[in-house]
């Protein structure tokens, strides 16, 4: 959001004395009904989007054995529910979790590169076909292939060789992403060739050229493909559970239907599953929001 | 997203387009040609085995009875004739189209409106909107799993206790199969409103303000600016809104598996749900290959019907 931030306030800056102009509603500053209301609104709408974090973060360190009575503050505080979800081996899942989107994240961003390098710096027959062809990647998602790709995991290309119950049964199928490829082709289009070509008559070859030249410009979309690329590799369900050979190969967030309750504890095991998936997408979304909210509205403006 | 874009601009190491190229400069254009392939052979070989390959064997697949060890046994639309005699698919295609308009038209009002209240620049909003961005980030399943114990059908639930505390009749939520696909659509709205907030603030911020300052000379209400400057502004941001949300809705299959699993009584069942059961719990791979068949086709018509409308608005 930091961006749309920092137009607002460029903007503010311009034209102090017309504040009602600023927003499409007319807010302006001060005491009066209308922004007493705007305030009302606000705490409902963060009540109603921001509350069920603050309970999770409660419950999972609340050892009451009800398991459905939600609190805001924990009733009898305790790392109980710490304890039994490490004891039924919570930290697992969440390593196998954190290897799929360390190893899922590094080559679909590797992938990414080096199909927009040949794409957007690069002209050869057949060019328009191949990008449809990655662009038709993005029509074909895990939920919709499902069923075959899940003998595909067991028995690569007729090979033998089976990815069931490694962690390479997620991570290769997820290795080919269409947005990621496609942002990062028109944001490469956009680089001046000028630059390449001072670089080529100084006989830099293709690898230098991506490595030293093109890639260090391309750093902003970088952003926008790292996050993108983590929250849909995080946010993968179906593919690591076909992909699993016993329950020990799901990812935390697959695993938390198996520590739905708990005799002790209730609740509170999965409540810690879930703040334990949870932290990741929030330590990215708080360092890269402004890439999430760049990729967000450059989607929104190409159409 | 985004339409294809022609081949770039001729550029000035181009080779000459002239008949007799000496060996040298042949050598240079073959292998102008040929390197951005070897930059292409990962992203290529993934997808082919990936994605392409499982498309192509799901293909095939539907018009087959597979039986793995006794051999496939051809049956032409056989298995498409199956999923149209089959009451529950009907069902699971019902209650998928009234989750996607539901959800997708309910995300986008409610984004909406949340855009609207929260444009501005302060530190405060900025808070807000940080916050209530927080469901997109979740993964799915997370989120899911969140709201199937708050919305605990019993009393010592948290929605029931808020419910009470507003002097409401406590609800079944998930576990009535005459409420069960609306709290589910009410979670999806949950989830994809704050997205749709953020497409359109974005909407919002690029009006140009000089156009506000005119209409108020002329003195218009502000439900006339939101209508007559506000709307036609954001078309574009909203028809991308529509668009992936609408594809994105056909294929729903996580949310409704963590929160309800297809029941009670199959009431939630959705395409993705009955597609999965038939094809991982009764094996029975011909037919599920047909409806995931039936899917890709669904989502390839809605992209181009979604494209062409677009590109005409545009012209």
């Amino acid at each position: 959001m930091s961006t749309v931030d920092d137009k607002l306030l460029a903007r503010a800056g311009r034209r102090q004395a017309d504040s009602r102009f600023d927003s499409a509603l007319g807010w302006q500053p001060g005491f009066r009904a209308s922004n007493v209301l705007r305030f009302v609104l606000c705490a409902v709408v963060l009540a109603i989007f921001a509350l069920p974090f603050v309970l999770v973060l409660s419950g999972a360190f609340d050892a009451q054995t009800d398991s459905t009575a939600l609190r805001l503050i924990p009733a009898a505080p305790s790392l109980l529910p710490l304890e039994t979800a490490v004891a039924q081996g919570v930290l697992g899942y969440f390593a196998n979790s954190l290897v799929i989107v360390g190893g899922g994240l590094v080559i679909q961003i590797a992938v990414a590169i080096l199909v927009s390098y040949a794409l957007a710096r690069h002209r050869f027959k057949g060019q328009a076909f191949v990008m449809l062809l990655f662009l038709m990647t993005m029509m074909l998602p895990e939920e919709i292939i499902a069923i075959p790709l899940s003998q595909v995991i067991g028995d690569v290309a007729g090979t033998g060789i089976s990815l069931r119950g490694t962690p390479w049964g997620v991570i290769l199928p997820v290795a080919v992403w269409g947005f990621s490829i496609l942002v990062m082709t028109e944001f490469m289009k956009e680089i001046p060739l000028e630059i390449e070509e001072a670089a080529r008559l100084d006989g830099v070859g293709e690898l230098r050229m991506l490595w030293s030249i093109i890639l260090p410009l391309c750093k902003p979309v970088l952003g926008v493909a790292t996050i993108f690329g983590f929250m849909m590799i995080w946010d993968q369900y179906l593919l690591p559970l076909i992909a699993a050979d016993s329950p020990d190969d799901y990812t935390l967030t697959v695993a938390l239907s198996l520590l739905r309750s708990d005799a002790r504890v209730g609740a509170g095991v999965l409540l810690v599953g879930a703040l334990l998936a949870l932290l990741p997408s929030l330590i990215i979304y708080l360092t890269m929001q402004r890439s999430l909210i760049r990729g967000i509205a450059s989607g929104a403006t190409k159409g | 997203m985004t339409t294809l874009s022609a081949p770039r601009g001729t550029s000035t190491l181009e080779p000459p387009r002239a008949v007799e190229v000496p060996p040298g400069r042949r050598w240079y254009a073959l292998r102008r040609q040929l390197v951005p392939w070897l930059f292409l052979v990962p992203g290529l070989g993934l997808a082919m085995l990936f994605k392409f390959g499982p498309m192509l064997e799901g293909i095939r697949m539907s018009f087959y009875k597979v039986q793995p060890f006794l051999g496939d046994q051809w049956l032409g639309l056989g298995n498409y004739a199956t999923i149209v005699g089959d009451p529950r698919f009907i069902d699971a295609l019902r209650h998928t189209l009234v989750l996607a308009v539901g959800t997708t038209l309910g995300a986008l009002v409610l984004g909406g409106l949340l855009a609207l209240l929260m444009e501005g620049t302060s530190r405060r909003l900025w808070f807000v909107r940080t916050a209530v961005f927080l469901p997109v980030v979740t993964a799915v399943a997370v989120v899911a799993e969140v709201w199937r114990i708050i919305l605990f059908p019993t009393e010592t639930g948290f929605a029931n206790q808020v419910l009470g505390a507003l002097g409401l009749p406590a609800q079944q939520f998930l576990s009535d199969p005459s409420s069960a696909l609306l709290w589910v659509m009410v979670v999806g709205i949950w989830t994809a409103a704050p997205y749709n907030m953020v497409i359109i603030l974005a909407g919002l911020v690029g009006i140009d303000r000089a156009l506000y300052e005119a209409a108020a000379v002329d003195g218009i209400t502000t439900r006339q600016r939101l209508r007559y400057i506000v709307l036609p502004a954001l078309r574009p941001a909203i028809s991308v809104v529509l668009t992936l949300a609408a594809i994105r809705a056909l294929r729903i299959f996580t949310e409704v598996y963590v929160l309800t699993g297809g029941g009670p009584a199959g009431s939630t069942e959705v395409w993705m749900t009955r597609t999965f059961s038939l094809g991982f719990d009764a094996n029975n791979l011909g037919v599920a290959s047909a409806a995931s068949v039936l899917l890709l086709l669904a989502t390839l018509l809605l992209t181009v019907v979604a494209r062409t409308l677009t590109r005409r608005k545009e012209a």
